[in-house]
């Protein structure tokens, strides 16, 4: 296994522009510093409130927003710093499935017209062959060949982001960028969703980056989770360590404040509940970006830098942590030792 | 025996538009008492909020109208008074919050102003007096500072913070009932957790009643005491809460949990989804709303919808299937489904 | 029968099926609608877009018609009863007759044929104006929204010059230096109208660029041109169309009030604008009929576009959609 999609210190830094004259009064610092790396054929989670800079993380990764710094090598290939030819080919291998099932299909195109649409902007196949593909593609997700002459309106939402996928898979590409792709969907719809998604990947040796706020689908769908606040990701580990053994106490937060459909667990469940709101990207604090919500906190030195992501302690390479004071396990028990 | 507050019987609301009539609330009953917090589930289009609304009667007519049942409220039936009473019982004995707290605080007047006006016209109390109220129950719902956010404006407000700001409306004159209708969907899920133990809370020290309207099972685990399950404007199953999680008797019930990612699964299983998609409101079947999308369908199903069935006290089921069949099907589904509690 | 037996005649076990099959996965809607369809049905209800929807084709049908005799010289040029510029002083000033259904003027031309003939400048005035400041709305709404930044700052200070103007002070200034006569009134009014085109179409694009379907076709790689002329604008139409029937309204006043204030149209030839100003002596003289029909003709067209455009504006706006 080899990573297919290294990110280095990638930043998105939006301009605040005010008065008559649009000067730049501050920045939104939506993605500030995010390092990892994909391996081909692997589910990365990547969750986060709103706010946290994931979904813009998605956009800049394929050079829908422009980065304000960092590299992203897909293959080895510098996708920030392609030219217009070798970026059109890496469109093809990196493709994205959106979140609102409404918007992400032109309602002026019929299904047919908006499935071969990339097929025709890369010139490939003639009509005949590309209307083929569009039948073979939405067998795949599950829609029929009869669906291909309609309108994106005569749809339900669940079978919108299927069309929405046979669009992202039309041009065989090996990463897609799942943006929120279940959140706008009922329960019974998400996980029909989420397993078309699944049985894709086997298939289709496909390598996600799974981007929502939802964190048990996340977990569900993930082999690693990145949480992100603020701009910057605060632990990232193997889906199931994640849940067994988080070391950042925002990551302990949000584990406790997903309710579980499962009242007596509920009952016997311990929530830490995290005081006040998000601050704002456009003003984040000094130092650790969670310091003014942390349970942990101590003015030297989380007021003063942000603290690296690291593998800490006993945990294995599956798990870096960004905290100076990180939850420790005992090695051999599982239970937290005084950090 | 605690206060009966509320008892709905045969609820039905539909509405009439040009394409003909949608039958949103279809012959809905329960209960609710002093205490107790009913979570009513379902996914878009079922009717949880239209029940609500019935109950509040703010079902905007043209083109809704309910067109039968009874809901009483402490031995009044709300659907025989009159418009004025109707208003005077909104707020003062059943109060709602919503899913979008910008729909019911008026952006142009200040926080205080908005709770104030609300005490002075129910409880007649003086316009200082209202004031220091407001701050007080600003406080109590753990708005921070609330001498200076008294004096703020919606906008200024996060969306944790409005939804705090509703509930301290809904509160303020000490109403029997709490309907809260997806309170925390739009929310994010830490600040999720911080408006569920404000709403417990104030249910501990008002003993209201809570209907918690909601499509996460996870919520209802956590908040309700005992839960109904609606799907296409009926109701299919409801009971207790851990009834109705660990002894479910509908397919549709089966299908919601066998839905849900679990976050404290340990080992992946696949999800079993409910096949097809959601059920197109105008064309619902005579029978049973979930005929169509059921795996165990008969013949019987789509045709006449099935009485309701009491497998345990307080449990009770609509579904044709026998209940000896159903105990069958259900040992056969994935763990999750029909897990042993611990 | 076995148990299992018994239990798969309810379980279909298609439980590890993930995707839906067969008639499970129609469609939700009961009567699938094109988006025209839709506007339709809901235009349809209602009743005063539907007259004024009646008026436009009837003048529409007038006004080719007098346009088609014009250019082939048929009939004289002109499909009319009586030729709407022959001199008859022997009948002048004849109320409404049979002969004359609305009356002769003041030197016995047939006032029905004149305003029935005067119909195609209305029509040529609505078309040609409202097509030059469609074409530069057009060109430049799209770039400005699309591109934003300096481009949009310069192009949306340019349309303020033309909004801050005093709009007929404008038209009057631009005929008087280019000199009366129908051509140059169309090319005034198209050139002062493209501003508000221009500003309607950059607003929805502003909305419509951050659609997902726009970005899901930069994503595969589409060029901008495709981007623009294959999602952005396709989807920011409908307002245009309203902003259409309106302003072909607006373009027939406008025509009119030049044309009365003796700088649009020049006589002889009929226009509703210089039969109006023409006639208007002969109101007081208690001819009223030379006064009324014109102006008739004018109140009923222009009625007829506005109430169009208005139905046609609620008809396609998703807020009023049930």
């Amino acid at each position: 296994m080899s990573a297919i999609l290294e990110v280095g210190d990638l930043k998105k830094h939006f301009p605040i522009r005010s008065g008559v004259l649009k000067r730049t009064t501050g920045h939104v610092y939506a993605v500030d510093g995010v390092s990892f790396a994909i391996q081909e054929g692997e589910t990365l989670g990547l969750v986060g409130e709103s706010g946290c800079g994931k979904s813009t993380t998605g956009r800049v990764l394929l050079r829908l927003l422009p980065a304000t710094g960092g590299s992203v090598l897909f293959d080895g290939l510098d996708v920030m710093a392609a030219p217009r030819a070798a970026l059109q080919r890496l469109r093809r291998d990196m493709q994205i499935v959106f979140q609102d099932p409404y918007a992400c299909l032109n309602p002026r195109r019929t299904v047919k017209n908006i499935i071969a649409e990339p097929l025709r902007i890369h010139d490939i196949g003639t009509e005949a062959e590309r209307k083929r593909r569009v039948f073979e593609l939405l067998e795949t997700v599950g829609l029929t060949v009869e669906h291909a002459e309609r309108y994106p309106h005569e749809f339900s939402g669940g079978q919108r982001q299927r069309i929405g996928v046979a669009r992202a898979l039309a041009l065989n590409p090996r990463l897609i960028i799942c943006d929120e792709p279940v959140s706008a969907l009922d329960v019974s719809i998400q996980a029909q969703m989420i397993n078309l998604l699944e049985d894709l990947q086997k298939e289709l040796k496909l390598t996600y980056l799974f981007i929502a706020h939802d964190l048990s689908v996340v977990k569900h769908i993930s082999d690693r989770v990145a949480v992100m606040y603020l701009g910057k990701i605060v632990e990232i580990a193997d889906s199931k360590l994640l849940y067994v053994k988080p070391q950042h106490p925002y990551t302990e937060a949000l584990l406790s404040a997903v309710p579980i459909p499962d009242p007596r667990t509920e009952r016997k469940r311990r929530r830490v509940i995290l005081e006040g709101d998000v601050p704002s990207p456009a003003n984040p604090p000094s130092g650790c970006v969670f310091h003014p919500r942390c349970p942990r906190m101590q003015p030297d030195p989380c007021t003063i830098a942000m603290p690296p992501l690291e593998v800490v302690g006993t945990a294995g390479a599956d798990q870096k942590v960004a905290c100076y004071f990180p939850t420790l396990y005992d090695p051999a028990g599982g239970s937290p030792a005084s950090a | 025996m605690a206060e009966r507050l509320l008892e709905v019987t045969d609820l039905s609301t539909h509405f009439f538009t040009y394409a003909g009539e949608v039958k949103a609330v279809d012959g809905v009953s329960f209960t609710l008492d002093r205490d107790e917090t009913l979570g009513i589930v379902g996914e878009s289009g079922s009717g949880k909020t239209v029940t609500a609304m019935s109950v509040m009667r703010l079902i905007p007519d043209p083109p809704g109208r309910i067109v039968g049942g009874t809901i009483v409220h402490k031995g009044r039936d709300l659907l025989a008074v009159s418009k004025e009473e109707m208003s005077d019982i909104r707020g003062n004995d059943v109060a709602m919050i919503f899913q979008d707290p910008m729909t019911s605080l008026n952006p142009v007047f200040k926080i205080g102003d908005q709770i104030a006006e609300v005490i002075r016209r129910h409880q007649g109390k003086s316009k200082r007096e209202s004031w220091k109220m407001a701050v007080d129950l600003l406080a109590k719902v753990g708005i921070p500072d609330p001498e200076e956010r008294v004096n703020q404006y919606p906008f200024e407000y996060s969306g944790g913070m409005r939804q705090r700001a509703m509930i301290a409306m809904a509160i303020s004159c000490n109403p029997d009932i709490l309907i809260a209708d997806e309170p925390t969907t739009a929310l994010d899920v830490t600040i999720q957790a911080q408006i569920m133990d404000v709403i417990r809370e104030m249910q501990a020290q008002y003993h209201s009643g809570v209907i918690m309207i909601t499509h996460d099972l996870g919520v209802v685990a956590q908040m309700a005491d005992k839960v109904m399950v609606m799907y296409g404007g009926r109701t299919l199953e409801d009971g207790p809460v851990d009834e109705v999680y660990y002894n479910a008797h509908h397919p549709y019930t089966w299908g919601l949990l066998g839905s849900l990612p679990r976050l404290d699964e340990t080992e992946k299983q696949r999800l079993t989804p409910i096949e097809g998609q959601p059920p197109n409101l105008l064309l619902l079947p005579a029978g049973c709303p979930f005929s169509g999308r059921c795996l165990y369908e008969m013949p019987v199903c789509a045709g006449e919808f099935p009485a309701l069935e009491m497998v345990e006290p307080g449990h009770g089921v609509h579904c044709w299937i026998p209940v000896a069949e159903r105990e069958k099907i259900r040992a056969g589904l994935p763990q999750f489904v029909h897990r042993v509690p611990s | 029968m076995t148990d299992t037996e018994s239990a798969a005649s309810f379980a279909e076990p298609q439980l590890d099926s993930p995707l839906p099959v067969g008639s499970e996965n129609e469609p939700v809607s009961a009567k699938p609608l094109g988006l025209w369809a839709d506007t339709w049905r809901r235009l349809r209800r209602n009743k005063l877009a539907l007259v004024g929807l009646g008026i436009i084709i009837v003048f529409l049908v007038i006004g080719v018609a007098q346009i088609i005799a014009g250019v082939t010289g048929i009939h004289g040029g002109y499909l009319a009863p009586y030729n709407p510029n022959a001199v008859n002083y022997t009948i002048a000033k004849a109320p409404p007759s049979l002969a004359h259904p609305f009356g002769t003027d003041y030197i016995g031309r047939d006032v029905f044929s004149r305003v029935l003939v005067a119909s195609r400048i209305s029509l040529l005035v609505g078309v040609i104006a409202v097509s030059i400041a469609l074409a530069l709305g057009l060109a430049l709404g799209p770039l400005s929204g699309y591109y934003g930044g300096a481009i949009d700052s310069v192009i949306m200070r340019v349309a303020d010059v033309f909004f801050a103007f005093p709009y007929i002070l404008f038209v009057l200034l631009l005929v008087v230096v280019l000199g009366p006569g129908f051509r140059n009134v169309f090319i005034a009014i198209g050139l002062l109208s493209w501003a508000s085109y221009a500003r309607l179409v950059r607003g929805t694009v502003l909305s419509i660029k951050t659609q997902e379907y726009v970005e899901a076709a930069k994503a595969a790689g589409a060029s901008d041109l495709r981007i623009v002329f294959g999602h952005v604008l396709p989807n920011s139409m409908a307002p245009v169309y309203v902003a259409i029937a309106m302003g072909i309204g607006g373009a027939i006043v406008t025509e009119a009030a030049l044309s009365f204030l003796g700088i649009g149209v020049q006589p002889p030839t009929a226009s509703w604008g210089n039969m109006i100003s023409d006639y208007l002596n002969y109101l007081q003289a208690g001819q009223w009929w030379m006064e009324l029909f014109p102006c008739l003709a004018l109140v009923i067209t222009v009625f007829g576009f506005i109430s169009f455009g208005n139905g046609l504006r609620d008809a396609t706006d998703p807020k009023l959609k049930e």
